[in-house]
């Protein structure tokens, strides 16, 4: 066995470890990690597979970003296990079957008659010089320019729609004034009263 | 010595026949890791050193003077007092994530360095995505914050965990934007590229035609390491000590050691994006440049970063503490449009071939 070979079976046990230890682990803060380490393992094989920069893509968004925001909003929430739970039993013949299709459908796509080294040859290995993002970046901006406009117009959509149904109610709105805030006076603040003391004869 | 070498090379390959014969460059790789990484650790205990001594100048103080002459032990004395104190665990608290917080949070603060040029041809590793893995790494970063927060199972770590995630996450957006125009302008996101790309002299450098990208990345560089006047994650007066607050002895220190070990990156960065790396200041000018030409380029570059590390204490012991809500709409509202406008200015001037640096 080469090196490679090595360091790709000992990644591989690593992502599926990850990932069945997520699904598996009772609390989701743990589950989460799990996942992260997962990511961890699918960038570096993708690294093995020269293509750097989608591993690198990969880190950068999902683990610096996607799952940051994960972390945020379970810290936030008091998840209840029990209710979550409670009706195990009763959804899991139709998570059998739903599992079941899934693995099939899998193995029909993505099985040795499409992937298989007759089909696909092990591509060959580039130089020192070889820039993935390069070639990426040639792809994308000439032969794809239109698709990957296309999506990115599809993202600008998701996130206005999404402004605008939160921004929908005007009056439970909180809204602040910086330009106000910066330019109060003491005055506009503070009121300072002068009472007249009691004397001490009147005591 | 160079027989010893190839014969302990050619034993290891022996015994360990599936690395294909590449022990050597492992084993070199280890030795680049430990000459970065020494040199890093010292430069951080001697810059809390500079940290105390600088602001307390500042305020008319004398800073530390006791421990050795003029205070220079200072930091080992420190060093020893942290690693001899006992590690309290947080009653209920989750032991395997609380333990892990703080790895989590200098594993990537150290790791960032090996694809960081100290001079033409010195680095741990020539990545060709080389900014985009500092920006990957460096956000991973977070998650010891996060975690620390979450696993101390208290209240102030928790509130200061939730104010650093949100800050984090939306001042690494301005910082990708604002690197945006670098890569523009190298047509690169090599950092080695992106320094060879600056030389001939200081206006070649980069921080000229972003000038205001160079100002904001430094303040976000600010949020992203938790100085003052962002410190809002560990600010004192509101939250005790945010995310620390739990954490004692070794375990403490090694968030302290993240925290400036990224400080110094955020100052090498910024020299590498903006003020020509590796180059002499002194390039094409003349007489100026041939005086100097025996200085080596790893001094340039350490000589240009002391100045920004300064910077950092300087902007410490001048601001007062941003109110939290104020730092958020100064990414969203003031730095992010203002980066996305820069970056069609950058656009504008590479079609126009504006000066040496879009020709």
């Amino acid at each position: 066995m080469s090196s490679e070979q090595i360091i790709f079976y000992i990644l591989s046990f690593w992502f599926i470890a990850s990932s069945l230890a997520m699904i598996f682990a009772r609390n989701a803060a743990k589950a989460v990690l799990f996942l992260v380490l997962g990511f961890f393992s699918a960038a570096s094989l993708w690294i093995l597979l020269e293509a750097e920069f989608l591993a690198i893509t990969l880190i950068l968004v999902y683990v610096g970003a996607v799952m940051v925001l994960f972390l945020f909003v379970i810290k936030m929430l008091n998840i209840d296990k029990s209710t979550l739970r409670a009706k195990f039993a009763g959804y899991l013949p139709l998570g059998l079957i739903v599992a079941l299709i899934i693995i099939a459908e899998m193995t029909l796509v993505l099985g040795g008659a499409q992937f298989g080294l007759e089909v696909m040859p092990s591509p060959a290995k580039h130089g020192a010089d070889y820039s993935n993002i390069t070639v990426l970046a040639m792809q994308l901006y000439t032969t794809y320019v239109y698709p990957f406009e296309l999506a990115a117009v599809l993202l600008l959509i998701a996130i206005i729609a999404a402004i605008t149904l939160v921004h929908k109610n005007e009056i439970n709105r909180k809204k602040q004034s910086i330009s106000e805030q910066v330019n109060v006076k003491a005055k506009d603040r503070v009121r300072v009263v002068s009472i007249a003391s009691p004397s001490k004869e009147n005591k | 010595m160079m027989e010893l070498w190839q014969s302990f090379v050619l034993g290891v390959n022996e015994l360990m026949p599936w690395f294909d014969g590449n022990v050597a460059a492992i084993v070199i790789i280890l030795i680049k890791a430990v000459a970065l990484i020494m040199p890093l650790l010292l430069t951080v205990a001697y810059f809390t050193y500079a940290e105390r001594k600088v602001i307390g100048y500042m305020q008319l103080r004398i800073g530390p003077n006791r421990v050795g002459p003029k205070g220079w032990l200072q930091p080992i004395a420190d060093a020893l007092k942290l690693m001899t104190k006992e590690i309290i665990f947080p009653s209920k608290a989750n032991i395997y994530l609380f333990l892990l917080a703080p790895i989590l949070a200098i594993a990537p603060a150290i790791a960032v360095w090996a694809v960081v040029p100290f001079d033409e041809g010195i680095y741990v590793t020539n990545l060709d995505v080389s900014l985009l893995y500092v920006l990957a790494i460096g956000s991973i970063g977070v998650y010891g914050i996060i975690l620390a927060g979450w696993a101390s199972n208290s209240k102030y770590p928790l509130l200061g965990a939730l104010r650093s995630a949100s800050l984090l996450v939306s001042y690494e957006i301005v910082i990708g934007f604002a690197l945006v125009t670098v890569v523009m302008i190298a047509g690169s996101v090599n950092l080695n590229t992106i320094v060879a790309d600056q030389q001939g002299g200081i206006v070649n450098w980069y921080f000229i035609p972003l000038f205001p990208m160079m100002i904001i990345f430094f303040i976000s560089a600010l949020v992203e390491t938790n100085r003052a006047p962002f410190d809002v994650v560990e600010g004192e007066s509101e939250i005790v000590g945010g995310t620390h607050v739990e954490y004692s002895g070794m375990t403490f220190a090694v968030f302290f050691l993240a925290e400036y070990a990224n400080m110094i990156l955020m100052a090498v960065l910024a020299v590498i994006m903006f003020f020509g790396g590796w180059h002499s200041p002194f390039e094409g000018l003349g007489v100026l440049e041939s005086v100097f030409a025996w200085v080596p380029g790893i001094v340039w570059l350490l000589a240009k970063s002391t100045f920004f590390m300064f910077l950092y204490l300087w902007v410490r012991a001048t601001f007062p503490r941003f109110r939290y809500d104020q730092i958020m709409r100064l990414s969203w509202k003031v730095f992010l449009p203002m980066t996305i406008i820069w970056i069609f200015v950058v656009a504008l001037m590479t079609q126009l071939h504006i000066g040496p640096w879009f020709a």
